[in-house]
C-alpha cells in the first residue's frame, strides 16, 4: 500500500493554499494546517479505510477550523485590515485588486468561503465536497451559489454587507 | 422538440466548474445565447476562480515550514517537544501518568491498565495547553515576587477567599492543605484567564523569607476542551478515581507541574526541585481526588 506518511507530506502545500485563503492570515493558516495534520495523525488508524485522502483531510480541516471559529475570542484588527474592509472601487492597480479580493473573501460567511475555495482552488467534485463537509449536495450548491454571488457583489463595490442578495434556487 | 428539463442554478455552476455532464453542455450554450446578463454573471464567476488561483497558487511553491514538515512526516511530536517550540524548556517525567495514578487509582479499577506509563495518553497538549501553562508561569512570576501584595486575600481570611473564589469560579473551591509538606497557605486571588476567571492560591515554604520559597496553584476551567476529539477512557471520571496525566514544564528556575482533570486544569509552580514539586503535586492531586480540596464535586 502507498506510504501514507509520505502522502500526508504531499498534501501539505495544497492544505496550506486552501488554509491561506480561508484564514487570510499566514500564521493562522499554518496553525490550521498544523492542527489538521495532528488530528490526521491522531486518527491514523483510520487511514487504511480512507479512499479519498483529499476529501478526508479537507474534512478534518473543516472541523478544526469550525472548532477554532466557535471558540469565543477577541478579534484583533490592525489598521491595515481596517483599510482593507473599506469598499474600494474597481479598476485600481493589480496589487490593490489582490488585496481587494482577500478583503472580499473575508466578508463571506465561513461556510460559503469553504465551499467556494474547495471548488475554485482545489477543483474538487461537488460530491467530494459534500462528503468532506458531511452536508447534502444541495447545501454545497447553495453555498457555492451564494458565496459566488456575494463575492461578486462585494467586488463590484455594491454590497459589502450584502444582506439583500437575491435568493437562488 | 424534446422537452428538456429547465436549466438550474446548480447546473450553471457545474458548467463553469467543468462538472456538468457533456450532454447538458450544449443545452447550456443554447440557454445562454439569449441571455447576455447571465453570460456576464458566469464570466464574473469564472474570473473569481482565476483571480483566486493567481492569488493563492504561489503558496503551493512556497517552502513548507519545518514545523509542518515535521508534523506531516511523523506522528504528533510528544508534548514535551511541542513545549520546546513554545519557548519553554520542558523536561519529560517518564511514566508520569503511572506515578500520578499511584495511590489514587486501584489497579482493580482497570484504569491503570489503560494508562501505560510512558505513553502520553492524556497529557494536555496543543495551543490551549501551551497558553494555560504560560499563563500559569507568568502569574506565578508576577505575584510570587511581590513581598507585600502577593495575594489579594490572605490566609487569615481564608473563608472569605474561598467564598469569593467559589462564587467567581462557579464551583465550590477549597485550598489544598500542604502544611504536612512544609507549605502554608498565604492566600489567593482571582485572575483573568484566556476567557474566564482563574483562581490562584499562593503558598510559602516554611522558614523561607525569600520569594523563591513561594509556590502557586493555578486552577482554571479553560482547558477542559483541550481539543482532544477522542476522549480517552482514562479521562472518564469514575467516582473518585480519576486518571489524569501529569506534565512537567520548566522555565528558567521555575518548574511547573500541570494536569487536566475533567473540565479543570491545574498548574503548580515553584522554584524548587522536581522531587519536592512531585510530592506537592501528588498531594494536591490526592486532595482533589478525594474531594478534600478545591474544586469539590
Amino acid at each position: 500500500m502507498p506510504n501514507k506518511d509520505q502522502q500526508l507530506l504531499n498534501w501539505v502545500p495544497r492544505l496550506r493554499r486552501y488554509a491561506r485563503a480561508l484564514c487570510s492570515n499566514r500564521d493562522d493558516a499554518d496553525d490550521l494546517v498544523q492542527n489538521t495534520l495532528e488530528r490526521a495523525w491522531a486518527k491514523s488508524t483510520l487511514w487504511q479505510g480512507v479512499v479519498d485522502m483529499r476529501a478526508w483531510l479537507f474534512g478534518i480541516m473543516h472541523h478544526v477550523h469550525q472548532d477554532d471559529y466557535r471558540r469565543p475570542q477577541l478579534q484583533t484588527v490592525n489598521d491595515e485590515d481596517i483599510a482593507l474592509n473599506r469598499p474600494i472601487s474597481a479598476a485600481q492597480d493589480e496589487r490593490l485588486q489582490v488585496r481587494d479580493l482577500q478583503a472580499a473573501l473575508d466578508q463571506l460567511p465561513s461556510e460559503q468561503r469553504e465551499v467556494l475555495l474547495m471548488v475554485a482552488l482545489e477543483e474538487m467534485p461537488y460530491a467530494d465536497i459534500a462528503r468532506s463537509l458531511n452536508v447534502p449536495m444541495g447545501t454545497v450548491m447553495s453555498r457555492l451559489s451564494r458565496g459566488r454571488e456575494r463575492l461578486r457583489a462585494v467586488l463590484a463595490g455594491q454590497a459589502p454587507t450584502a444582506s439583500h442578495l437575491k435568493v437562488v434556487k | 422538440m424534446n422537452a428538456t428539463p429547465p436549466i438550474t442554478e446548480a447546473e450553471l455552476h457545474a458548467f463553469i466548474d467543468g462538472q456538468l455532464p457533456t450532454e447538458r453542455v450544449a443545452q447550456i450554450h443554447a440557454y445562454l445565447q439569449t441571455r447576455p446578463d447571465e453570460i456576464q454573471r458566469l464570466e464574473d464567476f469564472r474570473a473569481q476562480k482565476h483571480a483566486l488561483h493567481r492569488m493563492f497558487d504561489p503558496v503551493l511553491s512556497e517552502p513548507v515550514p519545518p514545523r509542518l514538515q515535521r508534523t506531516a512526516a511523523q506522528p504528533p511530536t510528544p508534548w514535551y517537544q511541542q513545549r520546546l517550540a513554545a519557548g519553554i524548556l520542558i523536561a519529560c517525567v517518564s511514566g508520569a501518568a503511572g506515578w500520578g495514578l499511584h495511590g489514587v487509582t486501584r489497579p482493580s479499577s482497570g484504569l491503570l491498565a489503560q494508562s501505560k506509563p510512558g505513553i502520553n495518553a492524556t497529557a494536555p497538549s496543543g495551543p490551549a495547553a501551551r497558553g494555560f501553562v504560560q499563563r500559569a508561569a507568568v502569574a506565578h512570576a508576577v505575584y510570587s515576587v511581590d513581598q507585600r501584595r502577593a495575594v489579594e486575600l490572605d490566609a487569615a481570611h481564608e473563608d472569605q477567599l474561598i467564598t469569593w473564589l467559589s462564587k467567581r469560579m462557579a464551583r465550590p473551591m477549597k485550598a489544598p492543605h500542604l502544611q504536612a509538606l512544609g507549605y502554608s497557605l498565604e492566600g489567593g486571588r482571582l485572575l483573568p484567564g484566556a476567557k474566564s476567571p482563574v483562581a490562584q492560591f499562593m503558598y510559602r515554604r516554611a522558614n523561607s523569607e525569600t520569594t523563591q520559597g513561594r509556590l502557586t496553584l493555578y486552577v482554571s476551567s479553560e482547558i477542559g476542551d483541550l481539543g482532544n476529539s477522542t476522549p480517552l477512557p482514562s479521562l472518564a471520571r469514575e467516582g473518585q478515581n480519576t486518571a489524569a496525566a501529569f506534565s512537567f514544564a520548566q522555565q528558567g528556575d521555575l518548574k511547573l507541574f500541570y494536569w487536566v482533570d475533567g473540565p479543570w486544569g491545574y498548574a503548580i509552580s515553584a522554584e524548587t526541585d522536581t522531587k519536592d514539586l512531585t510530592r506537592v503535586s501528588s498531594e494536591v492531586y490526592r486532595q482533589l481526588a478525594s474531594g478534600t480540596a478545591s474544586p469539590t464535586r
